[in-house]
């Protein structure tokens, strides 16, 4: 039996996975060709997309990008032990683009069946939380501290120090909430997660309640991840009929439930205490800070609120140690990132590294450059709240506190690139749009300075008392910057401001033109 | 305790559809999105009359689920077609804006409408976490990306068809 792969992943899905497999189905029927179809997770190699991979003695051997119409030539040339063919790409553990990478999160993507348990613990799953089940909640969070594992959301707050309040935080009930509303432009990282290897989450946050003494957790999942959601409910329903969750894991005396919960739609539900509003059934207005949501969290109860990938690094830090995790980065920043290429580039897809590598060897390495072979111009990082930087600052390492020397975030560890085709005024405009349409609309900075940033723009870019505008919209920036209650209206003059100090030529066309 | 409420039509004599839908529930406000959601996927909206319905059985005010309901972008007070385009910044940066203009041509129709015939709205979502395959689209609940103006009108006469 020759066991073919056509991933689940919803970046194979959208460009016609489905297809690809029921023809190479029908195709092996009619040549009676005896072979195993199974649906695997994607590697992170989005661009080739469908990736069809075929065990052989030697190791799986890759074609890509497939379409369906490329099968019945694939079967010609005799894909199915593993010869060659133009699409083929030879071992895919060989692939410089993932042989180069640190896969601690993503060690399982790709290779394994998403929703199959045995998989799962035949490529080291839930070893953390057997770890976990022996601990005292005390000594899972001083491991976690010990990593240096920072809130991969984009905030990067020392999860460790999080944990810890909420473990101390005398309560009846407490919470473990997943913050799965991956909005930001250019990131996919929890999607790949959701959908590639959903015990990994699981695993990670059911150790987060025992370290915490939470019995409750919620996946809040954006309504714009048809396949997560599925791909969640149905792992945690085998998960918990294999008593990995629920009452008495595994016959300890710990309990833990998971529940999915989807958002509609409305980016600002991003927002921590956003998205805690929206859980427990209300409209998605930010709350004020203090109290914070580790001792007032969902229902008012001490909460554990972090990011899919946060939660997936922690079952490799209760397996290998904290030690281990920290070995991995720079600086402060401790332990890997999935990063994710998009945008204008040819190689587009996920790059898990330790912190530490530079934007430089992130495009032009692993990226390939850019999709259309024009020069990189501007590279917005952290999504639509990450600052857009130049071609000049791609040698800048990937570590949050450079990066914030810089003016800049490292965020979700989401990148889009842009050729030199982009105009930056049209980007800061959007940037300024993108906040008024999503804003929550409870602080005036973000509801009205969005709003009044974007004409204030239409109006530099119509040449309209270029230099006084200029003026006003960096102060309305300021303003924004310290008057916003969250990050939406707070970070939101991040991409204008960049964008204005790195490319002001953009904002000056009528001038030039006249010039010209 | 929530108590269950049934709000009677009166012209038909049977239950508004979002009780059955809210007591799947549990009549749990903090289910609310989750009852919103159920209603548009089995009503093909959020009709304004089962507001009240819904707001009874949770036993909340109706200005709360009128407020929820009007607050995020998914939920549609009334019929609409089912077609989104990714509109943030990757997508951007592969020619996303002059495939939505190519989409508005091709249908007719700006950003937030919908086609006399009904059959498809089209909305700008941000975003769909297919960036590295930008353009991106989800045409009615599905995923789609790489989309170039041959293929979004090839998906586009699909709906019609």
């Amino acid at each position: 039996m020759i066991k073919i792969y056509v991933p689940r992943d919803s970046s194979a899905l959208a460009v016609g996975a489905d297809d690809v497999a029921k023809a190479i189905a029908a195709e092996a029927s009619a040549k009676k060709i005896s072979i195993q179809i199974i649906r695997n997770s994607s590697r992170g190699l989005a661009w080739l997309e469908t990736f069809v991979e075929v065990e052989t003695a030697a190791g799986r051997v890759g074609y890509g990008p497939i379409d369906a119409g490329d099968v019945k030539r694939l079967f010609a040339a005799k894909f199915y032990e593993g010869q060659k063919h133009t699409l083929c790409h030879g071992l895919v553990d060989e692939m410089p683009y993932l042989k180069n990478q640190e896969r601690l999160t993503f060690v399982r993507a790709g290779i394994t069946d998403p929703v199959s348990l045995v998989d799962y613990q035949a490529h080291g799953g839930f070893e953390g939380l057997k770890k976990a089940l022996a601990m005292s909640g005390a000594a899972i969070v001083t491991e976690v501290t010990e990593s240096g594992l920072r809130g991969r959301g984009g905030a990067g707050f020392p999860t460790g120090i999080k944990w810890k309040t909420v473990h101390d935080a005398k309560a009846d009930q407490k919470y473990v909430c997943c913050n799965a509303d991956e909005g930001d432009s250019g990131t996919f990282a929890d999607r790949m997660v959701m959908e590639g290897d959903p015990f990994m989450l699981i695993e990670g946050m059911t150790i987060a309640g025992i370290a915490a003494g939470a019995t409750k957790g919620f996946i809040y999942i954006r309504s714009e991840y048809p396949d997560a959601i599925t791909t969640m409910k149905q792992a945690i329903r085998i998960a918990t009929d294999a008593k990995w969750l629920g009452n008495n894991i595994q016959g300890t005396d710990h309990s833990f439930t998971l529940e999915v919960r989807r958002g509609a739609g409305a980016y600002i539900c991003g927002e921590e205490t956003a998205m805690l509003e929206s859980l427990e059934g209300k409209r998605g207005m930010v709350r004020a800070k203090p109290p914070i949501p580790a001792l007032v969290g969902l229902f008012g109860k001490p909460t554990i609120i972090n990011n899919v990938l946060s939660f997936a690094a922690v079952p490799y830090i209760l397996a290998k140690g904290g030690t281990a995790y920290k070995n991995y980065g720079m600086g402060r920043s401790r332990g890997t990132l999935p990063f994710q290429l998009a945008g204008n580039i040819k190689h587009g897809g996920l790059v898990e590294k330790a912190f530490g590598i530079t934007l430089r060897t992130l495009i032009n390495d692993f990226g390939g450059g850019t999709y259309t072979g024009r020069p990189v111009r501007a590279v917005q990082v952290g999504g639509p709240l990450g600052s857009y930087l130049p071609a000049s600052q791609l040698d800048l390492p990937m570590d949050y506190e450079t990066f914030a020397a810089n003016a800049a975030m490292v965020g979700h560890g989401g990148l889009v690139v842009f050729d030199d085709s982009v105009d930056m005024a049209q980007q800061a405009r959007f940037a300024m749009e993108f906040c008024a349409i999503e804003s929550c609309g409870k602080c005036t900075p973000c509801r009205i300075g969005s709003i009044r940033g974007a004409e204030t723009i239409d109006k530099i870019v119509a040449g309209e008392n270029r230099d006084a505008n200029l003026i006003l919209l960096e102060d309305l920036c300021q303003t924004m910057t310290d008057g916003s209650l969250c990050a939406m209206g707070g970070l939101t003059p991040m991409p204008v401001m960049s964008a204005v100090k790195h490319f002001p030529e953009d904002f000056d066309k009528p001038t030039r033109i006249a010039a010209e | 305790m929530a108590k269950t409420h049934t709000l009677i039509d009166l012209k038909s004599g049977k239950a508004d559809p979002a009780v059955a839908i809210a007591a799947r529930y549990n009549n749990k406000p903090d289910a609310l999105l989750e009852i919103l959601h159920d209603v548009q996927h089995e009503l093909g909206h959020v009709p304004e009359k089962s507001l009240p319905a819904i707001a009874n059985a949770l036993n909340i005010s109706r200005a709360e689920v009128y407020g929820v309901a009007t607050f995020y972008h998914d939920f549609h007070l009334k019929p609409a077609g089912k077609h989104m385009m990714c509109g943030a910044e990757a997508c951007q940066s592969m020619g996303g804006r002059a495939l939505l203009a190519a989409i508005e041509k091709l249908l007719k129709i700006k950003v937030g409408e919908t086609t006399a015939d009904g059959l498809v709205t089209l909305e700008a979502t941000y975003c769909l976490g297919l960036c590295a395959s930008s353009p991106s689209m989800m045409v009615n609940g599905r995923p789609m990306a790489r989309v170039d103006a041959k293929k979004a009108k090839a998906i586009i006469e699909g709906l019609r068809t």
